[in-house]
Parts: structure tokens; sequence; C-alpha cells
């Protein structure tokens, strides 16, 4: 069990708040932080990895303190059995693909331990590559091997899909899932999107400020949120004319017919959201 | 011939062992400002730009009186190794370890400072201690600052008179590098001679200002294209 109890005094752009977190986690699942930008999430997880020092409370790792204020113990990051997987990759320019393995590789384990990770996540053809000629995606690949190698107790990803597209962060989430079930390891994953959140994780909190205002299994926190299938779909308004306002959305220009006051009302630029309550299910399986 | 040269050779030799010296103090301080947290942090960088702003009389006065044998540092050098600083070589290698440090120093802290803090949380996370984060990511990454901290540091030294002239004196052979030859020189009249002094100490001042530039827009250029 991670038993997490920590408070921390946090400066956001709207100001300081506390950042005031009671959290128990299964050891071995996967878990999901999600929240608004600002809510604490990163202080969250860099607290747990110990590269942010916390202003009181305990974590406890399989009953063992890895900070406790009240006994003086703060675990320094290298002592704490974690992964670390940052939003942009931070894998190190002077050192090739190989090499930055390599260097996270602990003595005495088997380099070929490095060709089952690339092989793993299909890179290895770049292993003697400099990691500034890669793609988002093949970074974070990187990365998250690179996090994994020592097989650390807990993995903690920090949005590490946000900046990928769709395609890409399908494939990352499968070697999330693949590394798990081959490491075990729990993993705790910062992340806005509800459908990465539903497919990997068991458990999630959302914070707001700093505290946590719901805590459940994903599913059921987003079948909370819409009590009722509605889709909405969110655009911009690019032109306006005749009973109608053009606006582009899901990637399309789509025209929709407004009333006379709304089209008086809305401006070209505006964002603005469509809700439907219809809706027709279809396969994208080829 | 040779005694034309001498204060040049001086001046090299004198700057190669000062550069050499500072670069391994310099790391030294750069790994201890850039890695630790403590009270004093600002004052340690202050100290270490006091040169910049100090008149060189003044810090060679200071130096001066500390280079004499009664005095701590003079004492210390003469007892432990039997080195006299004051009016030697060995002084002005002392020397100009305190008037270039700034020199090294800052360009490479500068550098460092402006990695991105998440290099040295990455190498902590996979459980690396900081003197091997500083040695294997954080000094690796700052290469061209480490080119240019060590060629100011060396062109810094070689272009140095004020204190050369207070702690060092005129001796040939031994303290009368070549920014005091030209003053020697001068007082004499044999202007020829400071006239050709000054040239050579100012293509090499350009040359060295020039091939710092290439190497880091070479640098720069190369990481654009990727």
């Amino acid at each position: 069990m991670i038993k997490l109890d920590v408070q921390k005094k946090l400066h956001g752009s709207g100001g300081d708040f506390e950042l005031d977190v009671q959290w128990e986690i299964t050891e071995g699942e996967i878990v999901a932080v999600s929240g608004n930008s600002g809510a604490g999430k990163t202080s969250l997880i860099k607290i747990i990895a110990g590269l942010l020092k916390p202003n009181s409370g305990k974590i406890l790792v399989s009953d063992e303190a890895w900070y406790n204020k009240e006994n003086k113990i703060n675990l320094t990051p290298q002592k704490r059995d974690i992964g670390f997987v940052f939003q942009d990759y931070v894998l190190f320019p002077n050192m090739t693909v190989r090499e930055n393995l390599e260097y996270a590789l602990p003595k005495n384990n088997d380099p070929k331990y490095i060709d089952d990770l690339l092989k793993m996540v299909h890179l290895e053809n770049l292993a003697t590559q400099k990691p500034n000629i890669l793609s988002g995606g093949q970074k974070q690949r990187i990365a998250l091997c690179r996090a994994i190698i020592q097989r650390p107790k807990i993995l903690l990803l920090d949005e590490p899909l946000a900046a990928l597209d769709t395609k890409m962060r399908k494939k990352l989430q499968n070697d999330i899932m693949n590394m798990h079930s081959l490491f075990k390891p729990t993993i705790l994953i910062v992340s806005h999107d509800p459908a990465e959140i539903v497919h990997l994780a068991s458990e999630m909190i959302i914070l707001e400020n700093g505290k946590i205002t719901c805590k459940n299994k994903p599913i059921e926190i987003f079948r909370e949120e819409t009590n009722s299938l509605q889709i909405t779909l969110k655009g911009i308004i690019i032109a306006k004319d005749d009973q109608f306002i053009t606006l582009f959305a899901d990637n399309r220009v789509q025209r929709i017919p407004v009333s006379q006051t709304e089209l008086d009302y809305l401006q070209k630029g505006d964002e603005v959201s469509i809700t439907s309550s219809e809706w027709t299910l279809t396969s994208s399986k080829n | 011939m040779n005694a034309f040269w001498e204060p040049l050779i001086l001046s090299v030799k004198l700057a190669s062992i000062a550069t050499l010296l500072l670069f391994m103090i310099g790391s030294f301080w750069v790994y201890v400002l850039s890695m630790y947290s403590f009270v004093g942090k600002s004052l340690l960088k202050a100290l270490v730009s006091v040169p910049l702003v100090l008149p060189p009389t003044v810090l060679g006065y200071y130096l001066l009186i500390s280079f004499h044998k009664e005095a701590l540092v003079g004492s210390f050098f003469d007892q432990l190794f039997n080195v006299q600083l004051a009016f030697s070589f060995e002084g002005l290698v002392i020397a100009s370890l305190i008037f270039s440090l700034p020199f090294m120093v800052n360009p490479m802290l500068s550098a460092i400072e402006n990695l991105p803090v998440s290099f040295k949380e990455s190498a902590f996370t996979l459980g690396k201690s900081k003197i091997n984060t500083f040695l294997k990511v954080m000094i690796p990454n700052i290469k061209p600052a480490i080119v240019a901290a060590c060629v100011m540091s060396f062109a810094h030294t070689i272009g140095e008179f004020g204190v050369i002239l207070m702690i060092g004196g005129n001796i040939p052979g031994e303290t009368r590098v070549a920014s005091v030859a030209i003053y020697n020189e001068v007082e004499a009249l044999n202007y020829n001679t400071a006239d050709s002094y000054s040239l050579i100490l100012l293509f090499f001042s350009i040359l060295v200002l020039t091939l710092v530039y290439i190497f880091n827009n070479k640098k720069i250029s190369s990481a654009k294209v990727i």
C-alpha cells in the first residue's frame, strides 16, 4: 500500500493555496491524477518523487517511510524506488538513445536488457541516434524505457502523452500497458484526457486548488459527470451570414442554423459549444 | 630575439597554467553553486565577481600585502612549499587565479543555470548522485560555454597589467610578461618594440574572440539544423 498524507504551500497563478492530499493507493495499480492547470498535480507527483519537499505529512510505501515530518525522514529522490517521465521527455542531448538507457541501467545489469526494451517499443534501429532527431512520440517512448529500466516500484508519469497526436497517444498507451503487465509497477499518471484515464487507470482523483474533490473509478466519475449521453463539440466561429454560422469544429468546417437573436449576439472568432443528445453508433474497427 | 620573445612566452606560460588551474577550481565552484542550496550563496557568487569591479591596483595591493612572508597566505606558501609569492612567477599564477576567476566561473554558471531544471531532476530520479549528474549530464551540455570560459580566462590573464605590476614588478624572465614589457618599452622610449608587442596582443585578442564566436556559431547552427 502507498499511503500519502502531504501538505505543501504552493504559489499558483490565482494566488497561494495549500496542497493537502490524503490518498491510499493499492500497489501495482495504475492510478490517474486529473484536474485543472495549477491544481497541484505536478507538485503532488514531484513530492512523491522527492523533488519537492512538503511542509508536513508522511509518505509510506510498503510500510517504509519515504517522508515523515515528525521523524525527520526525507529520502532523497536517488533513494526512492521511482521512475519519472516528464511531459517534455528530458532525454539528455549529449547522449545517444542507447547511452541514455545505459546511463539509467543499474550497475551489473545485462546491457542486453536495453535491446529488449528498444525492441519492445520498436525503436531498436534508432539506438545510435541523438535524441534531437527523434519525433515527440519516439522521444517519449525512450523516456518511458529509461524510467522503467530500473524496474521501479512506482512509475510517475507527468502528462506524458499531452504533446502527442491521437495515433501516437494510443501507441504510447499500449506501451504503458505492456510495461505495466511486464514489471507491475504502481503507475501514477497525470492526465487531462478522459479516454486515456478510462483506458489506463483503475482509480482516479480530481484535484482542485490542491484538494481532492473526487476519488473513484474513472468510469464512475465520468458517468456521474454525464448521466445521459450528450455529445459536445467545441468550435470557433469563422463566418456568419443570414440565419447560419460557419464553425470550425472537430477539424471540419460546419454550417449550423441559428436564431436571429443568436446571430446578433455571436461574433466571428467566438468559441462555442454545440451539444447534441442524438447520436448514431458506428464502429471504427477495420 | 630571445629577449624579445621572453615576455610573450612568459605570458603564454602564465595564462596556460592559470587557465588549467582555473578550469579545475572554477568547475568545483560552479558545482557547489549549481548543485547546493545554502545560506550565503549570493555572497559566494558576488565574491567571484569582485575582481570585475575592483580597480586592479586595489586587488594588487591586497594581494601584495597578503603575499608578504609574515602574512597568512605568504607564510603558508613559504613554510609549506618554500615558495615566495611576492615578486615571483608563482605569485603571478596565484593572482591570476583570483583576477580571472569570474571569466571562468560566470559563463559556466550562467550556462548551467540556463539548462532546464528537469535535466537535474531526471538524473536524480534515475538514482544518480549530484557529482555524477554534474559531470555526466550538466558539464557535457555546456561545452560551448566551457570553451568560451577557458578562452576568455586565458585571454584575460594574458592582458592583465595592473595586478601583475603591483605584485610581480618587472623582473625579466620571472614576472615581466607581455603587458608589463609594453609599459617597460614605452618608459624606455622604445616605441618600435612596444608597437610589436601591442600588435601581437591585438591580433591575438581578435583571433581568440573570432575563434570563440566561430565555435559557438557552429554549435548553434548544428543544433538548428536538427
